[in-house]
């Protein structure tokens, strides 16, 4: 069946205090320069009818006054995970 | 008057508030989240706690439920809801009222007593809740001033979650349907100081007089 991974970011302009923790975390364990961190969510799923994902995310995964949605469609190739 | 107070999987504060429905008058039971039985119903309250686990966000699996079907019909013909806090996040994901609840500034859970501004009075209701930032786009909210429909604000220096303009609740277009963060179940008895929720419940229970 075909996959997908949506992913679900913040909208730009909405204050994001996890993104914001994040960031200033990153200095004391040792990692500079780093900025603008946003937090979102990442959802994977199998759809029969990958045509029915964008709805999907409008009315559930994301909430689209608050959050932008991304929907990757993975093929068999590049579904291996690259952790090493 | 016969209130009905919607309860889902994870939701705690269901109980809290049926017994304030009853002070303010009248009877209250419980509505099922599998239920679309709303027989003789003539306010909703749809309650505080962590729904479905505030899985995914925050309300926004509960607004699936044959239970807040049948509130969103309820509320489409006038019936009066009130949502408290989890209650209010349901009511904005379900689209009864504007806007949306983002997680509290601090990130921090809070559980404090704040007071709150509404009709040229002050009431004093604790507030209790990981995600009750409430955001929307400046327009809309510029919307929402001029209509009249900011119905709570955090008095100054209240404000526990950062929300936009101070806004603790609002109400829609039509008046029929008000949220608000804060817990007016939890402010009824003086064993647990204030009174000033039963305001909000007398308040609803007006509408219908």
């Amino acid at each position: 069946m075909p996959k997908a991974r949506v992913l679900i970011r913040p909208k730009e302009g909405i204050l994001d205090p996890q993104g914001k923790a994040v960031e200033r975390a990153l200095p004391a364990l040792g990692f500079e320069g780093v900025e603008h961190v946003r937090v979102g969510r990442m959802v994977e799923l199998e759809a029969e009818d990958p045509a029915q994902l964008p709805a999907l995310c409008e009315k559930l995964l994301a909430n689209p006054l608050i959050e932008d949605f991304e929907i990757e469609e993975i093929n068999a190739a590049s579904s291996a995970p690259t952790n090493p | 008057m016969r209130w009905g107070v919607v309860q889902f999987p994870g939701s705690c504060d269901e109980r809290d508030a049926l017994h304030a429905c009853e002070l303010a008058g009248g009877e209250a039971r419980l509505v099922w989240h599998e239920s679309r039985d709303l027989d003789g119903i003539d306010a909703i309250v749809v309650p505080g706690g962590f729904s479905y686990g505030d899985y995914l966000r925050a309300g926004s699996i509960a607004r699936f439920s044959p239970a807040m079907e049948a509130v969103a019909e309820f509320a489409a013909a006038g019936g009066p809801v009130l949502g408290i806090c989890n209650g209010f996040q349901v009511l904005c994901e379900t689209d009864l009222l504007p806007g949306a609840l983002l997680v509290n500034e601090s990130l921090r859970f809070v559980c404090r007593q704040v007071e709150l501004q509404v009709a040229g009075e002050t009431l004093s209701i604790p507030a209790k809740h990981g995600e009750g930032r409430y955001w929307a786009p400046e327009a809309m909210l510029d919307e929402l001033e001029s209509n009249g429909q900011v119905a709570f604000r955090y008095a100054p220096g209240h404000n526990p979650n950062g929300s936009l303009r101070d806004i603790a609740g609002v109400r829609n277009e039509a008046g029929n349907v008000l949220g608000l963060m804060p817990h007016p179940e939890h402010a009824v008895d003086a064993m647990t100081g204030s009174t000033d929720g039963l305001r909000v419940f007398e308040f609803v229970a007006g509408a219908l007089a």
